[in-house]
């Protein structure tokens, strides 16, 4: 901490410490007010009428029925949308309200205004909807075939990126190649989308409290829905139980808002788990095909790769998901030569978006499984392949684009390469439910097998291609206390804790206040892209500056002294020149002061049609290594430990980089081991926890984590941004320690290819009728 | 929804409000009604009267008989009660069953009554109860009648209950020998089973009973296999051969009917409860032959 001139000891919850979440008792004691427990007097209560149809036209919608109930108030459909009919985070071209088209199972049609909840589900039932079924379009791989008809005006293609540099004709003395596969992972949190709309007393506008990732562009895009200028709608951060991607795009906000406005009471709507698979986008699935190039020595010299991505019928931020797929199909290693191409189309299955990992995710698990195979054909161990590939600062990307971060990928592994083992399967008297199968009772220690495997990751930072990104922070201070102001989504990751701690290390004053998050300060951007830390914690690191140079001014100007001689330690005005030192809280007496900034990180660019160009702002790195105890014949996994280094930067709230690592780990592993939607014919199979399975505390096992801090000197206080590293290299990690298990057994068994891996993936080593 | 629920304090009060009111809904620990309600896959009727067994106190009973070596379960034991004793040693496979049911608060709501009439061929206290050889005694205003446990379910969601008719307890031998059950699913815990096996190995009778679960429309008793495994094992030194072990597991899942759906595959299902009958009656043997 010395680098900051910080005395830990002088002040409370600065940074580098970890105070305890702000709303961390409440959540714990069930008295934190989550978005779906908001209500109001009088309120009603909205609900939506969805699809049942893949792809159909809909030839008529009769509400007279369903009006007819007693208790519905009103009824809305897509001539009822006053302003723009569709919405999109990147290209505006999902309706509001399906007009003539449905183009997935799920999508709104119509919603309903009523006096309870109970009302509103027989008045759904009641509206009648005559379809003229269309051929459904559910295969990705169909939808990139110019020949399919389209099924968006649109067209069928989202975007098609590739990336080529370098020689081609390069072909190595090794060559390794396969297909993966990506399951739809959903982002599973825990607290289901709601919103309370209450209308302006003359219905001129609206505000909305709603459980979102980004206030202002879910304002922009609701009042152009509603006709209204964006000062009429306030939007306010319900609280929000976990989002993980899931909540950058609207869900209900323009239906709540609409059905408030057309009744002039407060609304709430509120989806019930099945609806919320329905609501929000998911991570894409995908196909990956790749090939890699090596010398005999194992160096990589040429990658090829094809991405497809399903992403569902409406692109939302499809495009940008497949631009980070592509441009980290190297991953975390030097390549010169790359021929990359990539696809993201749009089907008639389940919209995809952004979900923690945001296309690397599925990149990493290929890239990383083939680092093993090659591994394999070189004769070498996994960490000494990796060794000898590791990017470091300065590498070029394939992309051209230099890495100016701290790139720490040596150091991972040297520290992954260090670090202990558990004690071997059977050593320890292990109870029967710490074996795989777990409390099923299958396993006994003769059945198991240890398997050790690895992975490691590249993840870019904030928004690429030239994406206008900043964040917008306030500084108030006024008797003695300062006041943050701000409209970043505090969505679990932990921001509210860390915007104080920032103030008080800058300003050297412990009490620090928070204002509402909404709409009444300019944007903070998304809380996604692992990127709050660094952009919204710049901006309230950048107005605390400002505030402080304004209390340098004024104490020089009454002391007749020069501003630049005045520093922070812990809460001590410091005079560096005389070493003379007044507590802050003396110092600020009868102050005040109040400065807004808005914080951007360096420009990037757009990629070119071989996908050359800096459009990246930062890279974050991270390894895992995954111990797995394998019940080969049952193909039952129990992961017995995960350890991770991962490239922070600085750790400012230790605590909650903890909480980050072990949850992304969670997630990692769950899309490793049970995670995916099961769609038939764009149905989903399985939309409930019964059958959508997240790991469990039985499921997850110790971490055991390490953090390399070299602070990156182009991030505010050089902490990189830590949300999404853990998620994306644990998959492969496990997948690979189940592979190794596989192949200590039978010498060398099916090569793992596909997330979620299923019982049988493993088990058909053993019996081959399991094969595909 | 708010809807009139009875509550009755007895067998008598239970049989006579079933007697009397046309339609009835039996409510014991929600576990299952309360999700198809939730889900709308169920629902109650205006003409429905939902009907409580929580406060009859003769539903709760455990009782051992042991002139007749039986153990009798009331139908509204939940499942955290059948952790403990007197059933973790009279019927271990029993508790085996229950300890992988859902999480800790499903295990102290949800019981055992509700398991076999929910009529799942995932129950895993019914697949414990069938290789247990146990009947479940149903009473309605005409009297009662003991059907055998895998008897009761004749396909999902379906079974030999009356709309007057309750599961007033279970009735099981208390078998001296081994027995043990083994669940898949694809999680550590708190799955509904992928596929599931109870073995019973009865050192009075040198017999055994495989029950499998999750491999047809109804939890099913695998006669065959059982036939076979009680004539090939050795009951004097607790033995078998490899062969048999294997043909064992070969009748399984011959006997095996499963389906493939978004939790598994057919053939990944009958592949697992052969190799999971092969397992629990090594793990059987061997553990008697320890205990000699
Ligand atoms: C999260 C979760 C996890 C679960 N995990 C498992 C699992 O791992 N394994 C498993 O087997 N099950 C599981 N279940 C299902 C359920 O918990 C069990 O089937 C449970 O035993 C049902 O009992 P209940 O008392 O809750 O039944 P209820 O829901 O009260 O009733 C279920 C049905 O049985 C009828 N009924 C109840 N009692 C009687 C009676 N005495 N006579 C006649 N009819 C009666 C009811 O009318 C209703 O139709 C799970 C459920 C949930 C919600």
């Amino acid at each position: 901490m010395s680098d900051l001139g910080i005395r830990e000891s002088s002040l409370t919850g600065g940074l580098g410490q970890s105070p305890l979440r702000p709303d961390g008792i409440a959540k714990s004691e069930g008295a934190y007010e989550f978005s779906s427990d908001l209500s109001a007097d009088n309120m009603l209560i909205g609900k939506t009428l969805r699809s049942p149809h893949q792809h159909a036209r809909i030839v008529s919608i009769d509400t007279a029925p369903a009006l007819a109930i007693t208790g519905v108030h009103r009824i809305i459909t897509a001539d009822d949308v006053p302003g723009k009919p569709t919405y999109g985070l990147i290209s505006s071209d999902q309706p509001v309200f399906a007009a003539d088209v449905v183009r997935y199972i799920g999508e709104p049609i119509a919603a309903v205004v009523a006096d309870d909840e109970d009302i509103c589900a027989r008045a759904i039932e009641a509206i009648e909807v005559v379809y003229e079924v269309l051929p459904a379009l559910a295969d990705a791989r169909l939808a990139k075939d110019p020949n399919t008809p389209s099924i968006h005006p649109d067209g069928n293609v989202i975007r098609e990126q590739n990336v080529v540099t370098g020689d081609l004709s390069v072909v190595g003395d090794v060559i390794v190649e396969d297909h993966y596969s990506i399951g739809m992972q959903d982002q599973a949190f825990l607290g289901l989308e709601s919103a309370l709309a209450i209308p302006d007393e003359d219905r001129a506008g609206v505000e909305c409290h709603v459980a979102t990732q980004w206030l202002h562009e879910d304002l922009g895009q609701v009042a152009a829905c509603l006709d209204l200028p964006t000062s009429a709608v306030r939007l306010v951060l319900g609280g929000v139980g976990g989002a993980f991607g899931g909540r950058e795009d609207l869900s209900l906000q323009v239906h709540v808002c609409l059905l408030a406005l057309a009744t002039g009471r407060p609304v709430k709507m509120h989806y019930s788990r099945s609806e919320s698979f329905l609501g929000h986008v998911h991570r894409h699935p995908a196909e990956i095909w790749m090939r890699h190039h090596a010398t005999s020595e194992g160096i990589l010299v040429k990658i090829e790769a094809e991405f497809v991505f399903d992403g569902g019928a409406y692109a939302s931020t499809s495009s940008a998901v497949l631009v980070n797929a592509v441009t980290h199909a190297q991953g975390p290693y030097r390549c010169e030569n790359a021929e990359v191409k990539g696809i993201a189309v749009r089907t008639n299955n389940l919209p995809c978006g952004a979900m923690r990992g945001f296309g690397v995710v599925q990149a990493c698990f290929a890239h990383e499984r083939q680092m093993d195979l090659l591994a394999q054909a070189c004769g070498l161990d996994p960490l000494e392949i990796r060794r000898r590939n590791a990017m470091s600062t300065g590498d070029r990307l394939i992309t051209g684009q230099v890495v100016e971060s701290v790139a720490p990928v040596s150091e991972i592994i040297e520290g992954l390469s260090r670090m202990p083992f558990p004690e071997g399967a059977g050593a320890v008297e292990q109870h029967p439910y710490e074996m795989p199968g777990g409390a099923g009772n299958t396993t006994r220690p003769g059945d198991v097998v240890r398997g050790i495997g690895y992975g490691l990751s590249i993840k870019n930072l904030m928004y690429s291609e030239a994406f206008d990104d900043y964040s917008t922070a306030r500084c108030q201070l006024r008797d003695g206390i300062v006041t943050l102001k701000f409209a970043t989504a505090e969505v679990g990751q932990g921001f509210i804790t860390i915007a104080p701690q920032i103030a008080r290390s800058t300003l050297g004053l412990e009490e620090v206040e928070l204002d509402a998050i909404d709409t009444n300060v300019g944007s903070a951007g998304s809380t996604s892209a692992s990127r709050q830390t660094w952009m919204s914690g710049g901006a309230v690191e950048a107005a605390c500056l400002r505030v402080r140079e304004l209390v340098y001014q004024h104490v020089a100007t009454t002391q007749g002294t020069d501003p630049l001689v005045y520093a922070i330690d812990g809460a001590e005005l410091v005079n560096t020149s005389t070493g003379d030192r007044r507590p802050m809280t003396e110092v600020v007496v009868g102050l005040e002061f109040d400065e807004e900034v808005e914080y951007r990180h360096r420009p990037t660019v757009p990629l070119d049609e071989n996908g050359q160009g800096d459009c990246h702002t930062a890279f974050a790195f991270v390894g895992h290594r995954a111990v797995v105890d394998v019940d080969i014949e049952l193909g039952l996994v129990r992961v017995v430990e995960m350890s991770t280094v991962q490239d922070v930067g600085r750790a400012l709230n230790p605590l909650s980089v903890t909480g980050q690592i072990e949850g992304g780990i969670a997630q990692g592993l769950g899309l490793a081991l049970m995670e995916e939607i099961i769609q038939r014919d764009g149905r989903i199979m399985n939309p409930s926890f019964t059958d959508y399975l997240i790991p469990t505390i039985a499921d997850m096992p110790p971490v055991v984590a390490e953090l390399i801090e070299i602070p990156d000197p182009q991030a505010p206080m050089g902490a990189k941004g830590v949300g999404e590293p853990p998620t994306i290299s644990s998959t492969p990690a496990v997948i690979s320690a189940v592979q190794d298990a596989m192949n200590t057994a039978y010498g060398s068994a099916p090569h793992l290819r596909r997330v979620p891996l299923q019982p049988s993936d493993v088990a058909k080593t053993v019996n081959a009728g399991l094969g595909d | 929804m708010c809807v009139p629920v009875a509550h009755p304090q007895s067998i008598e009060q239970l049989t006579a409000l079933l007697r009397d009111e046309p339609k009835t809904v039996l409510l014991a620990g929600g576990t299952d009604l309360m999700v198809a309600l939730n889900h709308g896959s169920q629902r109650i009727g205006p003409d429905e009267l939902v009907v409580s067994l929580k406060e009859v106190p003769e539903l709760s009973i455990i009782e051992v008989d042991h002139v007749q070596r039986l153990l009798r379960i009331g139908a509204g034991v939940n499942w955290d009660e059948l952790l403990g004793a007197p059933v973790d040693t009279l019927a271990p496979c029993l508790t085996q069953a229950a300890r992988t049911v859902g999480s800790h608060q499903i295990r102290t709501a949800g019981t055992i009554g509700g398991n076999i009439a929910t009529a799942s061929p995932a129950g895993d206290g019914v697949c414990a109860l069938v290789a247990l050889g146990a009947v479940a005694v149903l009473t309605s205003p005409e009297g009662q009648r003991r059907v055998a446990v895998e008897d009761v379910a004749t396909g999902p969601k379906r079974s030999v209950l009356a709309n007057d008719e309750f599961i007033e307890s279970i009735e099981m031998p208390i078998v001296d020998g081994w027995q043990g059950y083994s669940k898949i699913g694809t999680r550590n815990a708190m799955v509904i089973s992928v596929a599931g096996v109870a073995v019973v190995l009865s050192a009075d009778s040198n017999s055994c009973r495989i029950a499998l679960g999750s491999v047809g429309p109804t939890v099913m008793l695998a006669d065959n296999a059982s036939t076979f495994a009680g004539d090939s094992i050795d009951w004097t030194n607790k033995e078998i051969s490899a062969d048999s072990l294997e043909r064992i597991s070969e009748l399984v899942r011959q006997v095996a009917s499963p389906i493939d759906d978004h939790r598994s595959t057919a053939t990944y299902r009958s592949h697992s409860v052969g190799v999971l009958a092969r397992r629990l009656i090594e793990r059987g043997l061997q553990e008697m032959r320890n205990s000699i």
